[in-house]
């Protein structure tokens, strides 16, 4: 028999194969990395440089676009990170509570429960969120962070239900039995064994709420229409019409830089979760 | 004296099965306890308003003075007598068609390729995946409206080389194709969730089919494809799902117009518009009934025609 050589083996085809990852990284990473260089670029040349290495670096673009809109950018970073805080705080309290119901307990309806859980996860949103706005309106509400963060702790992001579900699935039975065993009611051994050993699936949860409420828009757009309570995408979106009639790309660019931050920080630190994340619970990015 | 066992017994069987009911009832009692943020959420957060926001959708409802009913007239001027509405149906139904079977196939085609490569998998993985992390978000729209600008990065290098150049985003014939170009740019999430799937073949099936003689080709066909088809039809249908909400990359582009002449004007940025702009709720609200129905009937379409396609290994 013959040895014949496998894909990994063969040189010329590991040489056409890395040829085609890297040609693909390079068209998929060129337009972020020259973003971040156009950020440091005088004006002029963000309209004529198409190289990643600026010919001349300043700082000008972050300095001046920081103050632009009359409010630092900064407090808009801040509102942006208040309603991220808020909405992870919510999501973990109210998706694992609701996981542990779902996975563990036995109950009346208990599938049809599920069954109407997973459901909401084909639901555009876009059914309930006229409705939701003409009740908050109503609260006087609207303007406020209230309507953004206050879902969350009503355990509506099914996605996170569904991922703590699988997770607590997995955890031996064992566990709950000797805890029982031990005098443990269900409160207890929720509080004490399957919210601790759900760490990781947690770590999923938090991750991905902040990295879509960071970059969400539409709700944020509706609800907050004061510049002092905007958002980091709010204040991005209002710089290019305040800026519209001028030339303010490296602004536009530096705040932008801003703004894709703290994703960015996340996705280094978490990169391995993240990827592990989407694979196992078919998350969407 | 066994008579006494026997009720021992009895008595004893008795006490646990109260025990046993007991316990019952206190479990559904806790499962109560732990699901009350869930169910006053699925009441008061999404079936109240679904009901709400139907009924409302049968009339003309401006935020300011009560709704006025019409009837069906709603439905009846987004089906037959809006231009506008069936143009962003028709832009959008591009939009979800070319760009999601466009980055579900550039996805399955790297994802394989890159398990193949097992020291710098994670490396590249990582690149790839990026885009899809920070694509809906308006830094990137900005982005986007640069480097597809008149004056762009794309420009830049066209006419460096010598081409005519064009506002990508000013031109109706291709600002929809700058949106789609940016979608199938965010193909790392499906990519992802194909290779795993591709690192679950097991290696004894590729050892097999290489020794009867398989070339990478075929075994991409004969292995690869109908061992991932389920995943294929799970990438499919999320992805299309998300599609058919999309909205910051056209509001950002267009700035918040859906122009040039409407050629970016997504469903939910049409929308938006109806609802949020010119208070035209109860419109809004029979849009956003259509779109249910539009993503309940794909989504029941694919898992059907998912028989004749995709392999469930028994």
């Amino acid at each position: 028999m013959s040895e014949a050589p496998t894909q990994a083996t063969n040189p010329a085809r590991r040489a056409g194969r890395m040829l085609l990852l890297i040609a693909v990284a390079v068209l998929m990473s060129y337009p972020l990395l020259w973003l971040i260089a156009s950020s440091f670029k005088p004006e002029s040349l963000i309209f004529s440089d198409p190289g990643l290495i600026p010919a001349q670096f300043t700082l000008a673009n972050y300095l001046e676009g920081w103050n632009r809109l009359g409010v630092p950018f900064g407090i808009f970073m801040l509102n942006s990170a208040v309603i991220c805080v808020l909405a992870i705080v919510g999501n973990l309290f109210s998706c694992s509570v609701a996981a542990y119901a779902f996975a563990r307990l036995e109950f009346p309806f208990s599938k049809l429960a599920f069954g109407l859980m997973l459901l909401t996860l084909m639901l555009p949103f876009h059914v309930t969120v006229l409705p939701q706005y003409i009740v908050f309106q109503n609260l006087g509400a609207v303007n406020t962070i209230i309507p953004l963060v206050l879902p969350k702790f009503f355990a509506v992001d099914a996605f996170f239900i569904f991922l703590l579900v699988q997770f607590i699935r997995g955890i031996p039975r064992d566990l709950d039995q000797a805890a029982e065993m031990d005098g443990c009611n269900k409160y207890q051994i929720f509080w004490h064994i399957i919210f601790p050993i759900c760490r990781p699936a947690l770590v999923l949860v938090a991750i991905f709420t902040f990295l879509w409420t960071w970059s969400d828009f539409f709700s944020q757009l509706i609800y907050l229409n004061q510049v002092e309570k905007y958002t980091a995408p709010l204040a991005l979106n209002l710089f290019i019409d305040a800026t519209s009639g001028e030339s303010a790309w490296g602004m536009l660019f530096a705040m932008s830089v801003i703004t894709l931050l703290p994703l960015f920080i996340l996705f280094v630190l978490f990169q391995r979760q993240i990827a592990e994340g989407i694979a196992t619970t078919g998350l969407k990015g | 004296m066994a008579q006494d066992t026997v009720e021992a017994v009895i008595t004893g069987k008795q006490a646990t099965r109260d025990a046993t009911a007991a316990s019952r009832r206190g479990e559904a009692w806790a499962a109560l306890v732990f699901l009350t943020p869930w169910i006053l959420g699925i009441v008061l957060l999404t079936a109240l308003p679904m009901i709400g926001s139907f009924v409302l959708s049968f009339s003309n409802y401006d935020l300011l003075s009560a709704p006025r009913w019409v009837g069906t007239a709603n439905y009846e001027r987004l089906l037959f007598s809006d231009p506008r509405y069936l143009k962003s149906l028709e832009v959008t139904t591009v939009y979800v068609l070319v760009s999601v079977p466009l980055a579900v196939a550039v996805a399955l085609i790297i994802a394989v390729t890159l398990s193949e490569a097992t020291r710098s998998a994670n490396f590249f993985r990582g690149v790839y995946y990026l885009p899809s992390l920070l694509g809906g978000s308006v830094a990137i729209g900005v982005l986007w409206r640069q480097i597809f600008g008149s004056s762009g990065l794309v420009n830049i290098s066209l006419s460096g080389l010598g081409f005519q150049t064009t506002s990508w985003i000013g031109d109706p014939r291709y600002a929809l194709w700058t949106l789609i170009i940016l979608n199938v740019w965010q193909f790392g999430a499906p990519m992802v969730i194909f290779l795993a799937g591709v690192r679950q073949i097991p290696k004894e099936v590729v050892e097999a089919t290489i020794m009867d003689g398989a070339n990478p080709v075929q075994r991409f066909f004969r292995i690869t494809l109908p061992l991932l088809s389920p995943l294929i039809l799970f990438n499919l249908v999320m992805q299309t799902i998300t599609a058919f909400q999309a909205f910051v990359p056209a509001y950002v582009v267009s700035d918040g117009s859906g122009g040039p002449i409407d050629s970016t004007l997504f469903y939910t940025l049409y929308l938006y518009l109806e609802g949020f702009r010119n208070f035209r709720m109860g419109y809004a609200m029979s849009m956003a009934w259509v779109l249910l129905v539009i993503i309940a009937v794909f989504t029941a379409l694919s898992f059907y025609a998912s028989r004749f396609w995709v392999h469930y290994e028994s």
